[in-house]
């Protein structure tokens, strides 16, 4: 790829340069998260995880490792910052996101640390677009408190079954429940709209199910609206583990492989609509 | 009721519900001796459907044993437990359906590949039964024809026509676009198609006769027995007469009953009395609905009327042709309007189709004014916009 020379005088000054040959790698991920504006940004050695919330209720994480980029250098020990989401990617999407094979548009992401604007060279075909995005205060993301040794309940199914429920569930119903069980109804998804209710049962031993780690009944319900956008996560993923906490908090995360057959992940948090007896 | 569909069967069943959902809002569900029968009827009662599946369609079939038990939901609630109908027929591997008088619930239970089992608790209402009376033997022209000829031939009508002109005469079928009222003549397009009677399967035509119906049902049903391959059967009479849409075979029955238009010139004297007459301006509303006088006359002159064989042509003759369009162009317009104005003030008297000959509805009339009692005219069925209500 080359890139202007002006660029790379100034190069010295960037916290955060990250390039990749194909942009669909970054895009098509954060697509799996908009579902709000603003996305707060956390750069380490390690990678890119980039955040979204909705109303203190819901979360998500994209997580981009470094061995994504071709190339992945930060001068700090992690770079922080916020931008508008929907701009970031309408600016990666700038030669139109074409799904053409052999056809990429390449991206180099600098960034020259507080204050600064976020600075992205898009080239397709030899034309180069630079596009620098304003960033924001980054705020702090809320913290679930959701660590794995409160999980009481896992699965982990194959997206492709998930998929279907998902697409046909009823809207009309302000809730998804989700119960999870050692026994009987083992994986349940149910919903209560206006025509009646529904149900989604997966057994333990269906071959979508790849784990079942399941230790007490729990009924969680969440509010469907919430969890909508996470749908966009899941049409792009091939594995799902759906876990809940002792709380009744709900992570869903999703394993992704981009168009190099990579692994990334997308990560949801979801807080409880209400305790629910169990029935 | 408790009854289990397995297989194929499984994609019939949600295509019949699809091909309903095209009728009305409602499904109406009746578990019988000789099987499941589910029907719906359009808000303006002018198009009817019903499918008998008979017991043997079932892998188990039980009905309540006593007394009669009806019910009826909306339509949406149940398309939505079929709502992928194109995997259904991959994932789906049997459908169990399950009436519960008590608790007031229908319950579809599809059991899916993988084990995944979908449950779906509907409530419904209590019913009437919705009948309707038709006798498609009595019918002096009936067609069958095999799906595709039909599809292939609906194909060349624009998606937004409402409504097709079916003609028959000697050895041929004619289907036209119904031209509405179309405000501008230069963009009045006809589009004709001429059938010979070899391309049908039966072919039986006792009166020539011209019949203009709703093109949405005909589709609706078209999507449903192309999916089974299952021929066609058309059983009608005159103008203003219903049409009998039929799909049958050894383990089903499908009616489509569908109101046509009434345009013998008698008819159309009663229904826009003044408007007929003085083309140009469009009449006050309150004077069209108290004029009782020429109600009267309209029923007079629709007993004096000639027989059907020699309505029909002469309708085809005045009211059809594109040349001739203006009177039937004005007509309609002034109509479109009449209905607008009164759909507020009173229950439809003047409507250009006819309602369906439902049993509750029908008097047990006499011969003379069979025609013009039996016009119970309601609401043109044309459309899924209309504001009533339409229960039974």
């Amino acid at each position: 790829m080359s890139l202007s020379t002006q660029s790379q005088m100034v190069e010295d000054n960037y916290v955060l340069v990250a390039s990749l040959d194909n942009v669909r790698n970054l895009s098509n991920i954060l697509k799996a998260i908009t579902f709000k504006d603003h996305a707060i940004f956390n750069a380490t050695p390690n990678g890119l995880k980039v955040t979204v919330e909705d109303s203190k209720c819901l979360q998500a994480n994209a997580f981009i490792q470094a061995e994504i980029f071709q190339e992945f250098t930060i001068k700090e020990e992690s770079v922080g910052f916020q931008v508008n989401l929907t701009v970031l990617l309408d600016c990666l999407t700038i030669f139109g996101g074409s799904t053409v094979a052999g056809v990429t548009t390449a991206l180099r992401m600098c960034y020259n640390g507080y204050g600064y604007p976020l600075t992205l060279f898009l080239e397709e075909g030899g034309v180069v677009t630079v596009c620098k995005i304003n960033t924001q205060e980054p705020e702090e993301p809320i913290d679930f408190e959701f660590c794995s040794t409160n999980v009481t309940n896992k699965v982990i199914l194959q997206s492709e079954s998930l998929k279907e429920a998902f697409s046909e569930l009823d809207m009309t119903s302000e809730v998804l429940q989700i119960t999870m069980s050692p026994s009987q109804p083992y994986f349940r998804l149910s919903t209560f709209g206006n025509s009646g209710n529904a149900h989604y049962d997966y057994p333990k031993d269906s071959d979508m199910m790849e784990l079942f780690q399941c230790s007490e009944t729990q009924t969680n319900r969440y509010k469907m609206s919430l969890l909508k956008p996470s749908t966009k996560a899941l049409a792009l993923s091939c594995k799902v583990s759906v876990r809940t906490d002792s709380r009744g908090f709900l992570s869903l995360q999703y394993l992704v492989r981009n168009d190099d057959r990579q692994i990334c992940f997308v990560e949801y948090y979801c807080c409880p609509d209400e305790e629910v007896d169990e029935e | 009721m408790n009854c289990v569909v397995t297989g194929g069967n499984v994609k019939v069943l949600a295509k019949a519900i699809h091909s309903l959902s095209r009728i009305g809002d409602e499904l109406y569900l009746e578990p019988q001796e000789g099987g499941l029968a589910l029907r719906s009827v359009n808000s303006s009662r002018s198009a009817y459907a019903c499918f008998l599946f008979s017991p043997l369609f079932f892998s188990r079939y039980t009905s309540p044993c006593g007394q009669a038990f009806r019910c009826k939901m909306s339509i949406k609630c149940v398309q939505a437990v079929f709502r992928s109908l194109s995997s259904l027929e991959k994932t789906v591997e049997k459908c169990h359906i399950e009436l519960d008088g008590d608790k007031s619930r229908l319950t579809f239970t599809l059991h899916c590949k993988h084990g995944l089992l979908k449950t779906h608790n509907l409530s419904f209402q209590d019913s009437e039964s919705l009948l309707a009376v038709f006798d498609k033997d009595s019918c002096s022209n009936v067609l069958r024809a095999q799906p595709r000829l039909l599809v292939d031939t609906v194909l060349h009508f624009p998606p937004a026509l409402e409504e097709v002109t079916l003609s028959v005469s000697g050895e041929r079928v004619w289907f036209r676009n119904h031209l509405e009222d179309e405000p501008e003549q230069s963009k009045a397009m006809l589009t004709e198609l001429c059938l010979s009677s070899d391309e049908f399967d039966h072919f039986a035509i006792g009166a020539q006769s011209s019949i203009t119906f709703c093109l949405k049902e005909l589709r609706g049903l078209l999507v449903f027995a192309e999916s089974t391959g299952l021929p066609i059967s058309v059983h009608f009479d005159q103008p203003g007469s219903p049409v009998v849409l039929s799909v049958t075979d050894s383990v089903l029955e499908v009616n489509f009953v569908l109101a046509t238009l009434s345009d013998d010139s008698n008819l159309r004297n009663h229904n826009n009395n003044s408007t007929k007459r003085a083309q140009s301006p469009p009449p006050p509303d309150d004077f069209m609905n108290d004029d009782i006088d020429s109600y009267l006359i309209a029923m007079e002159t629709s007993d004096l009327a000639g027989p059907p064989d020699a309505v029909a042509p002469r309708q085809q003759t005045s009211s059809r042709t594109p040349t001739t369009q203006p009177p039937v162009a004005d007509h309609r317009r002034e109509s479109e309007e009449e209905e607008e104005e009164e759909e507020d003030t009173e229950r439809p008297p003047n409507k250009k189709f006819r309602s369906l000959f439902f049993g509750s509805v029908c008097p047990n009339d006499s011969q003379l004014t069979n025609q013009t009692m039996k016009s119970q005219e309601v609401l043109a069925s044309d459309s899924e916009d209309d504001t009533q209500s339409g229960c039974p």
